[in-house]
Order: structure tokens, then sequence, then C-alpha cells
């Protein structure tokens, strides 16, 4: 059984113009022990569907249908009360900005403590200890200083190493990572993702790795899902959409990444256009008016999700069209669907 | 606290002190070009009077020199003496309606700031909602009654039609009324500060992470959002300071408080300029001491701001 | 096709052939909802205009201004007319003298608010009253936007030293107690005009001398700070850069990005600026240090009100809610404007 399975997730935001529908019928699975991709561009739900599984969403937003079941146990329409003991215990975020992120007016340690207490029984003197621990943990040098020192006076990479001492201080099963090295410059970006991969080895979590940097994706996860606007494009094994991408827009994607191996000078290609508005979900594919490639039922028709491979499903029509998928789950040994030009 | 603390906290004084100084500059030089003003020897004045400012500050001298002496003066805690209330010194009336001024003020803040917090709080929590609404609709109406108006209407109904309160503030009871009259102002404006504080915090991202990490709601607010969202409405306890006490001219005057206020607008009927002086000397050190309180706890409150 | 067994048709089951042609553009462009670009000043008028409560408060605004500008031209009493057979009247009462005419036929126009205790109308008083607030409220609205965005203006364009000690000014000016300064200003101005030949000031009295005096030497530091800021930050915006880097003229600039960046700051701070110094002229005024006798002001109509207050509590009433009308109309059509134009602080 998977550790959390998520299925069919709708989450709007009722506005005063209109509900705005941030996720459009996500479903996935996710495996104990497993890095799980969620990659898109800005305004694709990524974030959105991270904040539904915490049950963090702030009005005017909320879950509108679907379920999230963890260990198999459904979370959707859980108390308040209930969901708390789940946030930072059995599931931890970390999120994009660690310099807005930690409360500017508590020390470290504060923090720190508060989130061991808050699900264990350890005393203060114990929190404390295991604190220090935490940090020398995530890298953190003199970790005794640092607990009586505030966030503003560590820098940015030393931040998210905090963030994330405090979202494991409770081991939890899953850890989400929403954008965790955005923020972050380049060299530290590396560390961190380093240092995410080596504690997820380490305390046999899994993690969701929510990022809009493929080159993240192709470092550290298993498993990739391609949403844009809300839904799913394709989803499969990293491999799979890195080297068979089979949707219009995930190729976008693709060819939007600059390839330093190549020695040809090639000219990388931008999606055109700009994502649909979510107030007015067109009927089709909501890729199809920027896709170079629609057809005209992708305009009217939303495509499903087929499969293209054994651990590989796109919902594009043009899959359809070129009799390149799968209604059910090919058997083993079955060979990649190649990419149609 | 570091040094870095100090030597802002020391910047601010010498700021509040250069203010200070100034206050007393114009109030001299203003009184000073008033034909009939103490300083001035136009005007027909009893001798005795004249003798006794003459041998104080010297009017045969030169103007700078007059001015230096009333400072030196008023650093030794003498204002000189009163000529409306003959036979007081200036400091002594002003300690002496002080005492009450205080306490209407303090008691007014005091109540202006926890209210103001509680339900600026409560408004931004039940935001939209129709206890949001009428706190917002009471105190947008409140910020838009002037002070004398307020009293009024207060005396009017409390003490007057309804009979349940004193009029005057030397009965019992009597600084229930001023109390109210002078808090309203301020608290409805603390509340909306409060209010719009607390929205602006419970959107951080800090306060996203402390939800996340599984901590109670009620504790989110008061232990995260709170102290965060407490920075503005430090920052008026200056102004509100500066509110409180000339509204005190206006209350104490309605409910014949005899306090600091009422001293003012007396000290004005009767022309006793030296009075005027003190007062005005007076009540802006304390504005300008409140707004220096004001900063340097601004700073002490919120570690991150930038001491420059 | 060897593949058929592994790639089900899906193609085949149901679906028309036809939709599976090349999409053109045009149908692509009807499935994009964009939302309609329009100018910020357009966008924020619009913005305005939606706000139901701002739009109510500019009307009364408007109806006010309009009673106390034009009615008095053609009103039958005068606010110094004195009456000794008509005082302290309800509203609508009529004073023996005025039923006597009544009874002769001859029609008297009612005192709407009654009449005060000098037998003055006092309906007439309260719009004189009203007709002050508001002009205290527009010039010294009109004293800040001048001052504020000259001061300004300068200390935020050539920066430097220059911005330094403006702002060091600006700092000290903040800092003093204005309603003390203006208090004492007063009791000077008071002295003063009672000596002085001129009629102007003698008419205006001290209290509006001093308000003016005041709002010209304090009041235009708040203002003074805003535009210098956003002058400051916009010098440095990536859009003026990008704007420049793609060769935009200097007036292009001015017109496109400094121009709607300040004209929002100028118009919320001209907002606040003039219920506050409606507040101070009425403060003034309650303490006999505004306009001079016989102009009434509602401060001064207030404060004299106190004296029958268990008998006579309309004297109170009328200019009570007089000034909390302008006020709150004040407030709630700047709070509007705030919403409007700068789309950082909506809530």
């Amino acid at each position: 059984m998977s550790m959390l399975e998520v299925k069919d997730l709708h989450t709007s935001f009722f506005t005063p113009s209109g509900e705005v529908k941030a996720v459009n019928g996500l479903s996935f699975q996710l495996d104990k022990g497993k890095v799980l991709g969620i990659v898109g561009e800005s305004g694709s739900g990524k974030s959105v569907s991270a904040y539904s599984i915490m049950q963090i969403l702030t009005n005017p937003g909320r879950i509108v249908s679907g379920s999230i079941k963890l260990h198999g146990e459904e979370l959707v329409g859980k108390s308040e009360e209930e969901m708390r003991k789940i946030r930072g215990n059995k599931i931890s975020i970390i999120f994009q900005d660690p310099m807005t992120s930690l409360n500017p007016t508590f020390t470290i340690g504060n923090q720190l403590r508060e989130a061991i207490i808050l699900h264990t029984d350890r005393s203060k003197k114990e929190a404390e200890a295991r604190a220090i621990e935490m940090l020398k943990l995530v890298g953190i040098s003199e970790p005794e200083k640092r607990i009586h020192q505030y966030a503003y006076e560590l820098s940015g990479g030393m931040r998210q190493r905090v963030m994330i001492a405090m979202a494991l201080a409770c081991e939890p099963d899953i850890l989400i990572a929403d954008e965790p090295t955005t923020a972050l410059d380049v060299t530290i970006q590396a560390q961190i993702l380093e240092l995410m991969l080596s504690l997820q080895k380490e305390l046999g979590m899994s993690i969701i790795m929510i990022t809009h940097d493929m080159g993240v994706i192709a470092q550290i996860c298993d498993e990739v899902i391609v949403m844009y606007a809300g839904g799913v494009c394709e989803r499969g094994t990293a491999d799979a959409i890195f080297y068979h991408p089979m949707h219009e827009y995930t190729r976008g994607l693709m060819r939007s990444i600059p390839d330093m191996s190549d020695d040809e000078k090639t000219r990388l290609v931008p999606i055109t256009g700009t994502p649909i508005d979510l107030l007015h979900v067109p009927p089709g594919c909501p890729f199809a008016p920027r896709c170079d490639r629609a057809m005209k039922i992708c305009l009217q028709e939303k495509p499903k999700e087929y499969w293209v491979g054994r651990d590989h499903l796109s919902a594009c029509w043009m899959n359809v069209k070129n009799g390149a998928c799968y209604e059910e789950r090919p058997e083993e040994g079955t060979v990649e669907v190649e990419e149609n030009d | 606290m570091n040094a870095k603390f100090y030597a802002y906290l020391f910047k601010r004084l010498l700021m509040a002190l250069l203010t200070i100084f100034l206050v007393i500059a114009i109030t001299f030089f203003v009184m000073h070009a008033i034909p009939a003003s103490p300083f001035s020897s136009e005007k027909a004045k009893s001798d005795a009077v004249i003798a006794a400012l003459e041998a104080k500050y010297g009017f045969d001298k030169p103007v700078p020199v007059q001015f230096l002496n009333y400072l030196w003066s008023i650093l030794h805690g003498d204002f000189g003496l009163s000529t409306g209330w003959v036979g007081n010194t200036v400091i002594d009336l002003i300690i002496g309606g002080f005492s009450y001024s205080a306490q209407i003020g303090f008691t007014a803040g005091l109540l202006a700031i926890v209210l103001g917090v509680v339900f600026g709080s409560i408004a931004a929590l039940q935001r939209g909602k129709a206890l949001d609404k009428l706190i917002q609709v009471l105190t947008t109406a409140l910020v838009s009654m002037p002070s004398f108006v307020m009293a009024t209407i207060l005396l009017l109904v409390f003490a007057l039609l309804l009979g349940w309160l004193p009029s005057m503030g030397n009965q019992p009871g009597g600084l229930i009324l001023p109390v109210i009259s002078l808090s309203l102002y301020p608290m409805a404006y603390v509340t909306r500060l409060q209010r719009s504080s607390m929205l602006d915090v419970l959107g951080q991202d800090y306060i996203r992470t402390a939800r996340a990490k599984g901590v109670k709601n009620t504790k989110v607010i008061f232990k995260h959002a709170l102290k965060n969202t407490l920075t503005p409405v430090i920052t008026y306890a200056g102004p509100m300071m500066a509110y409180i006490l000339t509204g005190s001219m206006v209350v104490e005057n309605i409910f014949s408080v005899p306090g600091l206020g009422r001293l003012f607008t007396n000290s004005m009927l009767r022309t006793d300029y030296m009075m005027i002086m003190g007062v005005t000397i007076f009540l802006a050190t304390m504005i300008i001491l409140m707004n220096f309180i004001g900063d340097i706890l601004y700073k002490v409150v919120d570690p991150r701001i930038d001491l420059t | 096709m060897s593949d058929s067994k592994k790639y089900k048709n899906i193609l085949s089951l149901q679906i028309d052939p036809d939709l599976f042609e090349k999409a053109s553009d045009e149908e692509k462009a009807q499935q994009v909802t964009m939302r309609e670009s329009i100018s910020f000043m357009r966008d924020a008028m619009r913005r305005l205009r939606k706000n139901h409560i701002a739009m109510i408060s500019l009307c009364v605004i408007l109806l006010i201004a309009l009673i106390a500008f034009i009615v008095p031209s053609f009103y039958p009493y005068t606010y110094t007319k004195q009456d000794v057979s008509a005082q302290n009247l309800a509203p609508f009462q009529y004073s023996a003298k005025e039923q006597a005419k009544i009874a002769k036929g001859i029609s008297v126009f009612p005192h709407i608010m009654g009449t005060d205790a000098l037998g003055r109308d006092y309906a007439i008083r309260v719009i004189y009253g009203t007709r002050i607030s508001l002009l205290v409220g527009i010039f010294s609205a009109l004293i800040v936007i001048v001052i504020g965005i000259i001061y300004g203006s300068i200390s935020g364009y050539f920066g430097g030293k220059v911005d330094m000690v403006m702002m060091r000014i600006v700092d000290i000016i903040y800092s003093l107690p204005d309603v003390l300064i203006v208090i004492l200003l007063s009791v000077a101005i008071k002295d003063w005009v009672s000596t002085s030949q001129s009629e102007l000031i003698a008419r205006l009295g001290a209290g509006m001398v001093s308000i003016f005096i005041v709002f010209g030497l304090l009041y235009w530091v708040s203002m003074a700070r805003q535009v210098r800021g956003q002058i400051l930050s916009i010098k440095e915006q990536e859009y003026v850069l990008a704007s420049k880097a793609i060769g935009s003229s200097p007036a292009r600039i001015i017109r496109k990005h400094m121009i709607p960046n300040c004209v929002s700051v100028i118009i919320i701070v001209a907002a606040m600026q003039i219920p506050s110094a409606i507040f101070t002229e009425s403060f003034l005024s309650f303490l006999g240090l505004g306009v001079s006798i016989p102009m009434p002001s509602l401060g001064s109509l207030a404060s004299d009100a106190r004296t029958g207050l268990r008998s006579y509590p309309y004297q109170l009433i009328f200019p009570a809610l007089s000034i909390f009308l302008i006020v709150l109309s004040f407030n709630l059509l700047g709070n509007g404007l705030r919403d409007a134009f700068d789309p950082k602080l909506r809530s």
C-alpha cells in the first residue's frame, strides 16, 4: 500500500470575481522512500496541491472534492485538531523563501523547540538538546550558539537548513519541499538538495519535491508529475519524462532548458503565450491555446490520461491520434512509445 | 542589545532633546513677538511684575541673552511666576494639574490600547463576518467624531438625561466619563491599526510555517502573530499621547476636571503668558518623550529592524 | 500495423476524425479570455466608482458643499441678525412676534433648527460653520499639496546630500507637537489680531490665520516624505531601468511611471489631510481660539451650546451632527481613494 494517495483532488479559491480552480482533479500515489517531483510553471497549482495535503489553505481557498489518504486513512474532512497532530509530525513542509518563513521575533531555538514539544512528550530541556542535534544534522556549525540567534542574523542557506531541521525534527513520513531552492544561490541550491537527499536516505522518508526547475527534478526525483493549469499533463519515471516526453507541454519545457553537453549552438525555444485564466477554464485541453500542434478536438474536449509506457502516462490527444497509447497499463516488457513528430 | 542599539538610542535621544529645545525656542520667540507678553516692555504692567521679570531675565539685555536666561531657569525647573494665579509658581500649578491629567490620560491610554488590540484582533480573525463589519462601522464612526462632540454627547446622555454618572470631575466616579471620552477615539484608531496589522501578519510566510508545524490556531495568533502585530500600535504611542493631552483640554473643561488641560485653557482666558509658555513646553516635552519611548520600544520588540 | 494489438486504437471508437484536424490560431484565440488591459488611472477610477460607500460619501460631500455655499445667498436670515424676541426657539417654533405676523397672513420662513440664545437663526449659523469647516479642509489640502510636492520632489530628485539635509529638517518638523504649536500661535496671533488694522485677518480670526500658517509650516511633511519616497523608489525600479534600456525618453518615463505613481500618493495623503484639518479647526474654535465673533464655526457653536445643554440639546446636536457627517464622509471617501489608488494597500 502506498504511503500517500491523492485522488481526484479539486481545490478552489472563492474570490469576489468567481471560483478560481487552482487544482483541478489531481491524483497521485507516493510510495515509501521515494522522491516524487511535481513540476510546472507558476500558477500551475503545485503549491496549492501541497497546501491542500497539509490543509493549511487560507481563506478563500478550500478543498472542493477528492480524497487524500495517509497510510490508508482519509485526511479530507478531518477536524482541525486531528490535522494539527499530523502536520509537522507525519507530514512536514518546507517553503520557498527561507527569508520570510521564520518568525522574525523569536529565536531559532524557540521555533525549533516548539515544533518538537508539539508532537512529543519531551521537556523543554530535552527539546533543546534535540534542537541542537537537528541543527548539527543539517550541517549548521556551532548549533549551541545558533539557537539563541534570530532568523535575520543567518544567511539564506542557513535559514533553509533551519527550516529543514524544523521540518524533520519529529521524523515525519513525508516531507513536502515547496520550491526549497528557488530563492537560494546556485551553489547553495546544490548543497541543500544534497542535504535533503542524504537525510532522506538516513531517515527513510518520502519526499514530494515541488519545483519549476527541471534540473532539480533530474537530480533527485524517482517519479515526476508535470502539472499545467491545475491538472496533470504527464507523469512517469524521471527517465521516461526526460527521454520520452509524450505531451506537447513537457516537450516545450524540455526545449526551454539549455543543454550544456550539446556542442552545437541549439536555440532555446520558449513556450509562447500565457497560461489560461483559471477563472474561466476552457472546456478542452488547458494547454491547447498555446500548443503549436493543437487540433480541433483539443479545444473541445479535455484529454484523459492514457498509458504511453509501463510507467508513463500522458494526457494528450496527439497520442490518441497517432494511436500511440494504451487504455490500460501495458504488460511488462512493452517498449516505450517513441516520440511521434 | 548590542552597541549598535545603544548608538541608535543615543542618536534618537539627541534628536528628542533637539526637538524639545526647538519647542522652547519657538515658544519663547513667538511669545516675545506679542506686544502684551511678559518679555515685551511696551505695555504697561504692574511695577512689581516688571521688577521681578527684569531681575530674572533682564529686559535691558539683548533678546538672545534673555532666551538663554529663560532656558537656564527652565533647566532648573523654574518656569517663572504665574500672573493669572498670583502667588503661585508656574511649575507648582503644572504639577498640581498634571496629577489629575495623568490619572485620566494614563487610564484612557491603557484602555485604548488594550481594548483596541483585542477588538482589532477579533475583527481580523472574523474578517468579512458580521462582527468584523460591526466593529468597522463603529470605529469608522468614532474616528470621525471630534473629542468635544464625543465628550459633550456623553455628558448629555449619561449625566444629564440618564443621570447614571456625575457630570463634574470632582464628584465620586466623576472621572469615568472623562476617561471614556478621551479613550474612545484612540481606541477606535488602535482597533483599525491592529486589524490591518493582524491581517497583514496572518498572511505572512512564518504564520504558514507555524500552522504547518501543527501549532494550535489560538497559539498561532497569540504567540506567533500578536508580537509581530504590535509594532504599528507601539509607533502610535506618541501620537496617542498628543491626542490625549490636547484632548484633555476639551474634556477637562466639559467635565470641570481641575487638570492641566483646563489650566491651559484658563491661562489663555487670563492671558497668563508665563503659564501658557510653561504648559506648552511641558506638554510638548511629554509628547516628544513618548515618541522617543515608542521608537525605542519598536526596535526592542522587532529585532530585525535595521538600526540606522 | 503489426503493433495493432498493443496500441489499442481509441480513435476508432467514437470520435469524429475531423476533430483531429489542426486547429487554427483564431480558434485557439477564442479559448483565451484575456482580461481587459486598461490604464492605471482608468482602472483606479473604475474601482472607485464601484465602491458604493465612497461614491455615497462623495455625493454627501457635494451636497453639503452645495448647501454651504449656495443657500446663504438667498436665505431669509443672516448669521449676525439678533432678535431678542426669538431667543432659544426650538426647531420650527415661532416667536410671539412671528406668530402675530403669521396671524396677519404674512408668511414667515421657519427656523428649521430653532434660534440661539441671542435669537439668531440657528440653521444659517450651522450652514456658515459648515462652510468654514469645508474651506479649512480644502485650503489645507491645497497648501499641503503645493508645499509637499515641491519639497518632496526636490528632495527625491536631487537625492544624496541635498536629500539628507532636507529630510533631517522634515524629521525635526515631524516630531514637533503640531496642535500645541497651533494653540501657541493662535494665542500669539489673537493678541496681534486684536490690534491689527487688516480687515481680512480680523474677519478670518486668529485661529484661522494660525491654522493656515501652521499648515504651511508643519503639515506638509508627510506629503513631502511620501512624494520623495515615491520618486526615489521609482527612480530605482526595474521597470524604469527596463524602460530606459529600451530607449524611452525621460518625458515618457515621467509620464508613464513617475506621475501615475505619485498621483496615487498625493491623492491619498491629501484626502487624509482634510479631516484632520477640519478636526483641528473645530477643536480650536471650541477652545475659543478659532474664528472671530460673530462668525460661527461648528466648534464654537458646540461650545456655546454647553451653557444650555439640558434645556436646548439640539443646539449641540445640529453642529455635532454636521461636523460628524463632514468628517465621516471625508474619511470614507479617503478610504475609498486609498483602496482605489493603492493596489498594494487594498485589503
